[in-house]
């Protein structure tokens, strides 16, 4: 008999038996264990692992005590744009201030990307300086490094992905390397814009969206921004688990990103100067979230035992367990956030 | 979202002390202990404290550092970061920013 409420990795819901659930958990985190080659979880870390997937609560929290930082991607993006509320940017994290009581917020632009906010930057120069008058809380400004918008025809750039299919190995290398350093030159201009304007961090969100250069670039950004201005804050959110070998050939400090997970990026990130990490674990939309919250967990405690500086996990639709769907559901959402912040030990979401 | 993962596991910013500890994250690269201790040491509560709505809204009444409903003649946007600069003992960049505008 299915006697217990879960979902899948897409938000559907369904019954599982404890049995089951149990199951799940014990693949999920060899799964990680497997291809980390981290520690997979321990029989009492399975175990807190199986109450809160079990609480019959809709809605779970943390213990008391145990409460972490919020910091967000895509900040301004979400009640104007995508929610189609009319209301302006500074509305909306003063919205996120006052009503939500959010710890942290972000200021972006629709057009999301470092390289495409050199023609307006400007504008959002003065929008960070308006909305640091009248804030509270920590204000960062986040874009995407984005490498893909350098290749023809949005930039000057051969596109790595269609060289690659025809065994131009070296020519798409060559494209990289050079889109890289575009990026870090448009990165370090409008992050030190942004910086000069009042923003109290700079966040760069999807690292490693186009890859291995992405990667870099975004390193060598962050080290020079670092070097720059010691006090800046740089939030590193990842775009994915492990780091695409689109290049394969690229290193830093030594070591190979391609392929490196969580527990590897933060070492890089803490090198280049980055104050908060941002984890990512893919979900797997047609796993149980058992599954995906095993797997997660296990490669965010993996994490926060490698970083010196705090991890924050990415919990957006589709990744950190968190269902693939633009209405995740409370329970789901709210049993990702308890285990990774009570087993996986976040120290931000 | 951003109200269901505040619900679950927010410190609950400017209601408590969330914004604070997440000053002390970005600045220093603190993780989640150790900010809520340095916090907790510099406005004189315990980090368990530090997410009561009760406490901190006397805390942060007392220290002018802002709050969800700005009384009348409390500190509000800039001003209050200017206390919270001096509370935390740290810099933030849009308050020298003033200083450097207004010949402070």
């Amino acid at each position: 008999m299915s006697d217990i409420f879960t979902r899948y990795g897409d938000g559907s819901p369904t019954r599982m038996s404890k049995e089951d659930i149990r199951f799940d958990l014990e693949e999920g985190t060899q799964d990680a264990a497997d291809r980390g080659k981290i520690p997979a979880l321990t029989e009492a870390e399975l175990d807190r692992l199986f109450e809160i997937c079990t609480m019959p609560e809709k809605a779970v929290t943390v213990e008391r005590g145990d409460e972490v930082i919020v910091s967000f991607d895509a900040g301004t993006l979400k009640l104007p744009v995508r929610a189609g509320v009319p209301m302006d940017r500074s509305a909306a994290i003063l919205t996120h201030e006052r009503a939500f009581c959010s710890d942290t917020m972000e200021l972006g632009h629709v057009d999301y990307s470092y390289k495409q906010l050199k023609a307006i930057i400007h504008e959002e120069c003065q929008a960070m300086e308006h909305i640091q008058l009248n804030t509270i809380i920590p204000v960062f400004y986040g874009a995407m490094p984005n490498l893909g918008l350098y290749t023809k025809p949005d930039g000057p750039i051969e596109n790595w992905s269609e060289l690659l299919p025809l065994a131009k190995i070296d020519e798409a290398k060559a494209a990289q390397e050079e889109a890289m350093e575009h990026a870090v030159k448009d990165i370090v201009y409008v992050a030190s814009r942004m910086y000069e304007s009042g923003a109290d961090g700079i966040n760069f969100d999807t690292v490693g969206a186009s890859g291995d250069a992405d990667v870099l670039a975004t390193l060598k950004a962050a080290e020079i921004l670092k070097e720059k201005y010691p006090d800046i804050a740089i939030e590193f959110g990842m775009a994915g688990e492990f780091v695409l070998g689109m290049h394969g050939e690229l290193y830093y400090d030594g070591t190979r990103l391609a392929g490196l997970y969580p527990h590897q990026q933060v070492k890089m990130a803490e090198k280049a100067g980055a104050a908060i990490f941002g984890a990512v674990i893919n979900t797997n939309s047609s796993m149980s979230f058992a599954w995906n919250i095993a797997r997660a967990v296990t490669f965010v405690k993996a994490c926060t035992e490698a970083a010196s500086i705090p991890v924050h996990v990415n919990v957006g639709m589709g990744v950190g367990a968190i269902p693939v769907t633009n209405t995740p559901p409370v329970d789901a959402v709210s049993r990702a956030d308890k285990a990774l912040v009570e087993i996986g030990k976040a120290d931000g979401l | 979202m951003a109200i269901t993962h505040e619900m679950a596991a927010g410190m609950g910013g400017i209601r408590t002390a969330g914004d604070l500890v997440a000053r002390m994250q970005m600045t220093k690269g603190m993780k989640i202990k150790e900010a809520k201790e340095y916090v907790a040491a510099k406005v004189g509560v315990s980090t368990f404290d530090l997410c009561d709505e009760a406490v901190m809204k006397e805390v942060r009444e007392q220290l002018d550092i802002g709050h969800v409903q700005a009384r009348v003649g409390a500190s509000i946007g800039m001003e209050a970061k200017f206390n919270i600069a001096r509370v935390l003992d740290m810099k933030i960049k849009a308050v020298e920013n003033f200083k450097r505008k207004t010949g402070m």
